[in-house]
């Protein structure tokens, strides 16, 4: 997800097309991506671990994305 | 000198910056493939536009993990001067040898036209040939070019003079209505603490012939030059 600190443009234009469509209510939307990774073999601690290290490195830019995963 | 400039699966502006440095300014160029583990004598090299790997997760994610980046990264390392532009920008931002990130436009849309630059600094080894505060005209083309960064890092930047380029009117005024992308305080390029690389949106490649409108771009080249040479008197005088 963006973080709060970063203009979301899309956020705020999908934000505009529910008001326009009479939704109320709606304080804020933002925008981020979700993904599913099959993982396999190893301990569930080991897998926080390494998807985590994933998240930080690759998946996420933690200049102006938060992240957050669980494991199923 | 030696330039080199490196190709991605996805680069598209890698033959115009070849253009420019070989057979505008007659340097010696080659290019750099992705896969490659070694920059060989290259001086100077330059990441160049484009959608590398498809900009894929974001852009410029998946290049800076490639064999030629980490090659780049130790160039970097060792003092050799480093030229993001456009995409290029956003691939050092991500391997960071720059700070901060560019984020999608303001408005949305991809923005693809001549633009005006202030050079906001002569001090850096891409800007001496400028004088400070000239106004460029050089075209934009990118939808992720907003620049962004912790308020604390923009601070930063400032008091280290290393924003080189921000967005302006044609008379150099940084105002709102110049700013194409919405990028943090008009920035349209910066560089590292070093000095030695430099990321910028804008494309002096495709600036530096009259043929093509303008040749304010071919400045940014010129001072890479300049720089090169001074620093070969430098290392005279020391002898």
């Amino acid at each position: 997800m963006p973080k709060k600190t970063v203009l979301d443009p899309q956020g705020k234009t999908v934000k505009h097309a529910l008001e326009s469509m009479d939704f109320k209510g709606i304080k804020d939307v933002r925008i981020g991506k979700f993904m599913e990774i099959e993982l396999e073999g190893g301990n569930k601690a080991e897998l926080q671990k390494k998807i985590d290290e994933a998240c930080h490195k690759l998946l996420s830019n933690p200049v102006i994305e938060e992240y957050t995963f669980e494991i199923q | 000198m030696n330039f080199g400039v490196i190709q991605f699966p996805g680069s598209n502006c890698d033959q115009d910056a070849y253009h420019a440095l070989a057979d505008i300014l007659g340097q010696h160029t080659r290019y750099i493939w992705h896969k490659d583990t070694t920059l060989g004598d290259v001086d100077c090299v330059v990441v160049p536009g484009g959608f590398s790997y498809g900009d894929y997760l974001r852009t410029g994610a998946i290049a800076c993990f490639s064999p030629a980046m980490k090659a780049v990264i130790a160039h970097a390392e060792s003092g050799g001067l480093v030229l993001g532009i456009c995409n290029g920008f956003q691939i050092l931002c991500e391997a960071h040898l720059l700070p901060g990130a560019l984020i999608r436009n303001r408005g949305l849309k991809f923005r693809c036209e001549h633009i005006h630059v202030r050079v906001e600094t002569t001090a850096s080894p891409f800007t001496n040939a400028c004088r400070k505060g000239q106004v460029l005209r050089i075209p934009i083309a990118h939808g992720e070019g907003s620049y962004f960064a912790e308020p604390s890092v923009i601070e930063q930047l400032k008091r280290e003079d290393r924003i080189l380029l921000r967005y302006c009117t044609k008379d150099g005024a940084i105002t709102d209505a110049a700013n194409p992308n919405g990028s943090l305080d008009n920035i349209a390029g910066i560089c590292n603490e070093r000095r030695n690389v430099f990321g910028l949106m804008p494309h002096p490649e495709r600036a530096s012939e009259l043929l093509l409108g303008s040749e304010d771009g071919k400045l940014i080249f010129n001072s890479i030059l300049q720089h090169a040479k001074a620093g070969r008197h430098e290392a005279v005088s020391v002898r």
